[in-house]
């Protein structure tokens, strides 16, 4: 195909594309309007199921089967990452001197590392009942824990974050979610469908059925796989190094003092 | 004030999102995002919706940063090697690509 003719159905795809779009756009409904069909019965499913926050019953109760596979996505792309960034036969591990943090920045960092990761924790186990939930919680917490290497050094952060555990525990909350949505299917309901809990009282931590569950094991998957993922991330970064790479004595400088 | 309130947002958006493509640095541009994770968090929250903002405060303004500058260390650090001593090994496995 030669290139004057690639231009051609570029652009006529780019056209057609276009014009769907304004088309389409033309017939929304208006922006801040108050006519929402959707809306209106997501509301009313999830207050009949006692939960409060309409947007965590969405996506652990009515759409539970979609937050699924959207777990499985973040699972196999952490594990993706793991095999690329594994270390390979021409690098080796170089320790990390310790390096020196100011005294502002370490007293910060050590001072809101329980905040953070408390707030993570919080955000996590009232999914049903404020905004948030496992997969905002989760992201919470396992960056907070990454305070310890900007207020310690990486050795510190090794030290609270032995990689194994994580491992396990990212698989292990993936199982947690499914064997949660076969319990139902045990039960004689549907698969991952809410009816296996009592509904409880509504706007209480003891609220909205299996909602809770799921949001712990998502909240543990997600937190798992962002600490792995990052571990993959600090250990290229800071550790391993390619071979004739160690002799410039380039990487015992900080990411952090870059960019200054 | 709403109005107002949505009209700010969407220009705060806009201003940081052409200052992340107009910076051309690496390290300085995964900085501007984590402004820009920031702000569009604020407009989310105009928008009312809260749980989407929070992902978007924890993803876009804490975690996309941190492994954009984790990636440019090692980059950097390849490249300076391949300048330095004229090793021809780099990119072997795509990393070395970058800027």
């Amino acid at each position: 195909m030669s290139p004057r003719m690639r231009l051609w159905l570029v652009a006529t795809g780019g056209a057609g594309l276009a014009a769907l779009l304004v088309a389409a756009c033309l017939d929304l409904p208006r922006f801040g309007g108050d006519r929402h069909p959707y809306g209106d019965q997501a509301v009313e499913a999830s207050l009949s199921r006692h939960t409060a926050n309409t947007v965590a019953s969405v996506t652990f109760d009515q759409r539970a089967f979609d937050t699924l596979g959207e777990m499985s996505i973040l699972f196999a792309a952490v594990l993706g990452s793991v095999v690329l960034l594994r270390q390979t036969r021409d690098e080796h591990r170089a320790r990390p001197e310790p390096a020196a943090v100011s005294r502002p920045v370490r007293r910060y960092a050590l001072l809101v590392l329980p905040v953070a990761l408390l707030t993570g924790l919080y955000v996590v186990a009232h999914g049903q009942v404020s905004p948030g939930g496992g997969f905002q919680g989760g992201v919470v917490a396992a960056t907070a824990l990454h305070l310890l290497y900007l207020g310690a050094d990486y050795r510190a952060l090794e030290r609270v974050r032995p990689i194994a555990p994580y491992e396990a525990g990212d698989a292990l909350a993936a199982s947690a979610y499914l064997v949660t949505g076969l319990a139902a299917l045990l039960a004689g309901s549907a698969f991952l469908a809410n009816t296996l809990l009592p509904y409880g009282t509504f706007n209480t931590l003891a609220s909205a059925g299996t909602v809770p569950l799921l949001n712990a094991a998502i909240g543990m998957e997600v937190a798992c796989a962002v600490v792995v993922l990052l571990a993959g991330f600090l250990d290229q970064a800071v550790e391993i190094v390619d071979e004739g790479e160690h002799d410039d004595g380039e990487y015992h400088d900080d990411p952090r003092q870059r960019g200054k | 004030m709403t109005e107002a309130l949505i009209v700010t947002a969407l220009l705060l958006v806009a201003g940081s999102a052409t200052a992340a493509v107009a910076v051309r640095d690496p390290v300085r541009q995964s900085l501007v995002l984590a402004v820009l994770g920031v702000v569009l968090a604020v407009l989310f929250t105009v928008l009312q919706a809260p749980d989407v903002a929070l992902s978007q405060l924890a993803v876009g303004s804490a975690l996309t940063p941190l492994l954009l500058l984790l990636t440019v260390r090692k980059v950097r650090r390849r490249g300076q090697r391949a300048a330095g001593g004229g090793g021809g090994s780099d990119g072997r496995r795509g990393g070395g690509s970058g800027p």
